[in-house]
């Protein structure tokens, strides 16, 4: 039996600067090809400071505050039997180029189930004044 | 942003058929830096007994949402957005008529995601709709790639 990291709490990672050319390449990666993504006026005619990061963006750096986990030795993750549960993403306010980030990962729920874990991770996204930006959560099996 | 007074529980608001080549999973993994091998490495795929090189959950997911952005015409209307994944995405290789110089204008892709949205609830208080994706892989007796795919738009 592996230890129990239900509520472990892992450091902040950041700031993550939010650059203009990473919002085009993340969007066009997977085909957000919406002008907000791609076309600094379309972004300033909406109301934007800059370009706006497409629904699914924020995975980048959740995935870094998550990392902390997945190599905390006591988790126990081999990397190569992971599989991706559940996503969730709860936006807060837009995310859009020049912002600067930060992600703070906590162990929501530790499981095991017919041989195979379960790690739930909530990740806090906050911008330089740490208002809130977004909630990300994310579950990641294990195969046994 | 269509008008609220005129959408009803159960409305297809758009279908789309997507392709996934192999070179999307390369562009994905360095966009999101995701460099998992199991998404790019036939023998890594093999060696962790998967039916062969996937694409990322985060890959399927991310590109079904964007009828939802299209549809919309607001990326910044869609507050929530949850899946679990059901089935993996096996992206074969696949090289025929294909032009090494356009990578990502393969015309047969290596996998196929059928994506439809519908209307799956109206909250005329908070003015929040829930939209429900399908996404569906048709290699794979339209297996549900996705599954309970709820996407909360603000209007």
């Amino acid at each position: 039996m592996t230890v129990d990291l239900t509520g472990r709490e892992y450091p902040d990672v950041g700031p993550y600067h939010v650059g203009s050319e990473d919002i085009r390449n993340f969007a066009t990666a997977v085909k957000n090809m919406h002008p907000l993504h791609h076309d600094l006026e379309a972004a300033r005619a909406a109301g934007h400071k800059d370009l706006v990061a497409p629904p699914t963006y924020l995975v980048t750096i959740a995935q870094r505050a998550e990392a902390l986990m997945v190599n905390d030795p006591e988790a126990e993750v081999d990397f190569s039997r992971v599989v991706h549960a559940d996503q969730r993403f709860t936006h807060h306010r837009a995310v859009v180029a020049g912002d600067e980030l930060f992600a703070q990962a906590t162990v929501t729920s530790a499981k095991e189930l017919a041989g195979n874990r379960l790690l739930t991770t909530a990740t806090e996204i906050t911008n330089a004044d740490r208002a809130p930006i977004a909630t990300i959560t994310s579950t990641l099996l294990i195969r046994g | 942003m269509p008008a609220l007074e005129n959408l009803t529980k159960g409305d297809v608001i758009a279908t789309r058929t997507i392709g996934i080549n192999r070179a999307d999973l390369i562009r994905y993994a360095g966009a999101s830096k995701d460099f998992n091998p199991i998404h790019w490495s036939d023998a890594t795929a093999e060696l962790a007994e998967l039916p062969g090189v996937i694409a990322h959950g985060m890959l399927s997911m991310g590109l079904a949402v964007d009828v939802v952005t299209e549809w919309t015409n607001d990326p910044t209307a869609i507050i929530d957005y949850q899946t679990r994944f059901s089935a993996m995405v096996p992206v074969d290789e696949t090289t025929e008529n294909f032009d090494p110089a356009r990578p990502f204008e393969n015309p047969y892709p290596g996998a196929v995601l059928n994506v439809t949205a519908k209307i799956g609830a109206i909250n005329q208080e908070t003015h929040v709709v829930r939209v429900d994706l399908s996404v569906t892989n048709p290699s794979d007796d339209d297996a549900r790639v996705l599954t309970r795919a709820q996407v909360q738009v603000q209007f």
